[in-house]
């Protein structure tokens, strides 16, 4: 037959390319390494950077030992050594200096009971001092992590949807971020400090709240009017971008709602920016905590901060000075690896970055 | 100057005088939330003296009058009214009497910084990499990573108390050293790093480049070229750092016992002086908001290039 030559426009199927693949095909197919995510593989571009690493490390020891230590060690950090219930109060108990013990203490050493030591001393009011700086260290790192998840909550919030809607919303909240952006902040959070510490009071009492404190309240609120505006303008910023997209396009195509969008489609792509300033945010809350702490206007005594154990060390600087550079090189430690974590965090997620 | 730069300079001082505003009001409002006013806590006092106080700082009137006679006194002749705990003294007297010692602390600290901090900036940038480079950039991250009061009670145990080369007391020109240092220390740091990674950025660019290839000599290249270009990103920080400065300088008058309006400040939130707190809060945030003022405009117009906003 001489209609052997290919039609070119046939609708017949080719049956040769159905047939299954030999093995050596498949073999060919095969992916050299397995597939990996964004977040994967921003954890090893992590994982290579040394600093940031130890620092991460650091991070971890000093939050677990701030966690764990308080469970089995021997002394509260409010408990008074040398006030005991219906006896005269002992004041051999009062600054004493590290590894040295009361008067009822070396009475028991000497009669061959082991006691522990105060590895730091105590303070001025006979406290175990050592246990002092790991309770600090433990509000301190609290107060900075919940602050900034409050700033990182309200300022995503308000900047995707600014981002998003744009038009008369975007312009209004915009403004409004403007005013609270060109407030000195720290006048405006001395100010609100001061004042909440005496409106709350009274609003908190017989609460849960009350054993926080006011002033650690009155923190947060502080943080949650002033502080989210950084965040909301960098998410604004994000969204403008990325509501461009196609993506954004095709999901609106099929019906997708506006909060439906930013939350599936924006937020997840904008959240490596969002954690590595949700991250850089802390040691900034750690600072204004201890900044307020030397004010007066920090934690309610006798809860410590690692801020107000190192303003109270201010008054027996010349004899005790070790009290103060504790907590000062805890706070510094903290803060240093923090903001060096923050950068390396930076370096592996921002996918702009390492082009 | 183009018509669109001098708008933007009429918008952004709008939004300084806006920003004012609120800040008055806000301190107003804020300060009379505080339940029973100022008087609750005072020495146990007769009604009829509580009343007669009332009346003399006006506030048995509607909140709102006392609220536009406080604005109206701020605007038309710079009162702040009297101060509570200092009696027979007027806010705004007080203020002015710690300004002159504020004020040339804060400068000279802001100088100092500046200076030492391009300075240092520019010689890790060209020495990159080498030992000199990595010793500025350890000595700035540990500079940045220490609230300011405890550098300053540091400084203060260490060279007043133990090496005894400064009297600790900051009312003589010799024990303003250590506060200026202590203030000095985070903007400086800040600004070697700013300088040093916009220096870096700069030497990159084709026009060094092309200054090389011209046959340009090395100091001529830094100082007519580079450096200049690479101080536009401080002229920004030159408002924040103010605006540290004047908080910073709070908690450093208190240490080293420097009689300026910080410490005034602070000892007027102890004793609850509110008319003293509003007061000084009100001129330091004026200040901090006409600093930013003046760096914004300065910026769009040191570099055209910048489009804001």
């Amino acid at each position: 037959m001489e209609t052997q030559k290919k039609k070119r426009l046939t609708c017949h199927v080719d049956l040769d390319a159905f047939i299954p693949a030999t093995d050596a095909e498949k073999e060919y197919m095969v992916q050299m390494r397995p597939s990996t995510t964004f977040f994967k593989d921003g954890v090893k571009r992590l994982y290579k950077n040394k600093i940031a690493f130890i620092s991460f490390i650091v991070i971890v020891l000093i939050a677990l030992g701030s966690i764990v230590i308080p469970i089995f060690w021997p002394y509260s950090y409010e408990d008074q050594l040398g006030v005991q219930p219906g006896k005269p109060v002992d004041s051999s108990y009062k600054n004493l200096l590290p590894f040295e013990y009361g008067k009822t203490e070396q009475a028991k050493i000497e009669s061959g009971e082991t006691v522990f030591p105060h590895v730091f001393g105590t303070d001025s009011a006979g406290r175990d001092y050592f246990i002092r700086v790991i309770y600090g260290t433990r509000v301190s790192l609290a107060v900075g992590f919940f602050a900034s998840i409050i700033v990182l909550l309200i300022g995503t919030v308000v900047g995707s949807v600014s981002g998003y809607f744009g038009g008369k919303v975007d312009m209004i909240i915009m403004r409004i971020v403007d005013i609270i952006y060109s407030l000195p902040d720290m006048l405006m959070v001395i100010l609100l400090a001061t004042v909440l510490k005496l409106t709350l009071k009274p609003v908190i009492e017989g609460t849960v709240l009350e054993s926080v404190g006011s002033n650690i309240i009155s923190l947060f609120i502080v943080f949650a009017l002033l502080y989210w505006v950084g965040m909301a303008r960098l998410i604004r910023g994000q969204i403008l971008s990325l509501r461009e997209q196609e993506y954004v396009l095709s999901a609106r195509a099929t019906g997708a709602g506006g909060f439906w969008i930013i939350r599936k489609h924006l937020i997840p792509n904008c959240i490596s920016v969002v954690i590595i300033s949700a991250a850089l945010q802390i040691p900034s809350a750690i600072f204004t905590e201890s900044y307020l702490s030397f004010l007066g206007l920090g934690v309610n005594a006798p809860m410590p901060s690692l801020g107000s154990l190192a303003a109270d060390a201010l008054n027996g600087l010349t004899t005790y000075p070790y009290r103060l550079i504790i907590p000062a090189i805890v706070i510094s430690l903290i803060v240093l690896s923090l903001n060096l974590f923050g950068d390396g965090l930076r370096d592996a997620f921002d996918p702009k970055l390492n082009a | 100057m183009n018509s669109k730069t001098l708008l933007y300079i009429v918008k952004r001082i709008l939004l300084a005088v806006f920003t004012v505003w609120v800040v008055i009001t806000v301190t107003f409002f804020v300060m009379h939330s505080v339940p029973g006013g100022p008087f609750v806590g005072e020495k146990a006092t007769t009604p009829a003296v509580q009343a007669a106080m009332e009346a003399k700082y006006g506030l048995d009137k509607p909140l709102y009058e006392q609220y536009f006679t406080y604005l109206g006194d701020i605007v038309t002749k710079f009162d702040f009214g009297p101060s509570l705990k200092q009696r027979g003294r007027m806010v705004i007297d007080i203020i002015m009497d710690g300004m002159k010692t504020s004020m040339m602390l804060g400068l000279i600290a802001a100088a100092v910084s500046t200076l030492v901090g391009i300075v240092l900036g520019a010689v890790a940038a060209l020495r990159r990499n080498k030992l000199i480079d990595r010793v500025i950039m350890v000595l700035t991250t540990a500079f940045v990573s220490m609230p300011s009061f405890i550098m300053g009670a540091l400084l203060l145990a260490l060279f007043a108390v133990q090496l005894k080369l400064v009297p600790a007391n900051g009312s003589t020109p010799a024990g303003l050293i250590l506060p200026i240092i202590t203030l000095a220390l985070y903007p400086m740091a800040y600004i070697t790093r700013l300088t040093r990674s916009s220096m870096l950025d700069v030497l990159g660019q084709d026009y060094i480049r092309t200054a090389k290839a011209k046959g340009v000599s090395g100091p001529r290249i830094i100082f007519g070229h580079a450096l200049k270009n690479s101080l536009i990103p401080v002229l920004t920080y030159l408002g924040p750092m103010l605006a540290y400065i004047v908080t910073g300088s709070l908690v450093v008058e208190q240490i080293f016992a420097v009689p300026g309006i910080g410490r005034a400040f602070v000892s007027s939130i102890t004793n609850r002086d509110y008319p003293m707190i509003m007061g000084t809060t009100i001129i330091l945030a004026v200040l901090i908001v006409v600093m930013n003022l003046v760096t914004d405009i300065l910026y769009k117009i040191v570099d055209p290039r910048i489009t804001l906003e």
